[in-house]
């Protein structure tokens, strides 16, 4: 069970983990991914295309975390913006989906 | 009354890879049930049975704490932290990914399957430095007690973690009674039947049914068949 057409963005500071995350959001069919590692990369992204999650990856602090959640929810408050834990692909496809569910 | 949940065996998620048979309690991978998602910090629980010289490559975490119980057979872990280490039935992992680790787990022999329980568990703290620890744990030779395995405490029995969490593992005669009392107030309790069959406050177990109680302080645990095991998870509760 694949969700909808999702364009995802995720902010992380770990690039060897970001590397595989981008591997990941792109694999599924109906999925596109972008992933950043600064924060000014991603406000970038955020201000050029329509995203549909923002994941906050390996690294980001719970400060980090505030903030741009508060960034990215100014510019657009329907944006969905959640912590993904783990790193891998165990829990990424179910975390998205209940997001969804839940917005 | 006390708040439950009953993860019935049958119930769970199931993904047959060939090389992998594993049983999610909660949504992991392809499985997903929204009823499922977590039990308080505990997030996964994986019931894996990985046949001979097979396993998982090299793939990351980061903050989640991984603990991994090897219930038959070996594991060979290599992660880089620079660690390379067997682990056995008898030994339990535990993995504070922090702020990112990079690792494999394959069955150590070409000619049995492994069995491990994989259990992942929120942390309390964000992008703690990753670690590695391993302990031999000994509840052969002590049975009808429920023996610590982890705790939040460095300097406790067993291993430990970045969360207020406590890990319990026992093997009982038929008959045999214990008692377990939750380690924090505000925890919720976990128990996953390992083997055998339980009644837990009045709650009848079967092997790998899962059973979560949020509100009660105090458990009376009668075994119901002979060499049987339990698996006791104490972690806080938050939504």
């Amino acid at each position: 069970m694949e969700p909808m057409q999702l364009h995802i963005l995720a902010v992380g500071r770990n690039a060897e983990i970001m590397t595989v995350m981008h591997r990941l959001l792109n694999a599924p069919d109906n999925w596109t991914g972008v992933t950043v590692t600064t924060d000014e990369a991603a406000k970038s992204a955020f201000e050029k295309e329509a995203f549909d999650i923002v994941l906050l990856c390996a690294g980001i602090s719970p400060e980090e975390e505030t903030a741009l959640t508060s960034w990215f929810k100014q510019r657009s408050p329907a944006i969905i913006v959640k912590r993904h834990y783990g790193g891998g692909s165990g829990l990424l496809k179910n975390e998205i989906l209940y997001a969804l569910e839940n917005r | 009354m006390a708040k439950t949940v009953l993860h019935k065996a049958a119930t769970r998620g199931h993904a047959d890879h060939g090389w992998l048979n594993s049983h999610h309690t909660f949504s992991f991978a392809n499985y997903y049930n929204p009823e499922r998602m977590r039990f308080g910090a505990l997030r996964v629980l994986n019931d894996d049975i990985v046949a001979g010289g097979r396993g998982f490559d090299a793939h990351p975490h980061d903050n989640m704490e991984i603990i991994s119980i090897p219930l038959k057979g070996a594991l060979e872990h290599k992660d880089n932290l620079g660690n390379t280490v067997l682990t056995k039935a008898g030994e339990i992992q535990v993995m504070s990914t922090g702020t990112g680790v990079f690792h494999s787990e394959y069955n150590a022999n070409t000619d049995i399957p492994a069995h491990f329980l994989q259990i992942w568990l929120f942390p309390n703290q964000l992008n703690v430095t990753p670690r590695y620890d391993q302990v031999t744990v000994d509840i052969e030779s002590k049975p009808n007690h429920l023996q610590q395995l982890i705790s939040p405490d460095p300097n406790g029995e067993g291993t430990w973690l970045y969360q207020d969490a406590w890990f319990h593992m026992g093997r009982f005669d038929k008959g045999s009674e214990t008692s377990y009392d939750v380690k924090k107030q505000g925890n919720g309790v976990y128990f996953f039947v390992i083997k055998g069959k339980f009644i837990i406050n009045g709650q009848e177990l079967d092997n790998s049914d899962g059973y979560g109680v949020e509100d009660a302080s105090h458990f009376t645990i009668v075994s119901q068949e002979e060499d049987a095991r339990l698996l006791v998870i104490d972690v806080p509760l938050f939504s």
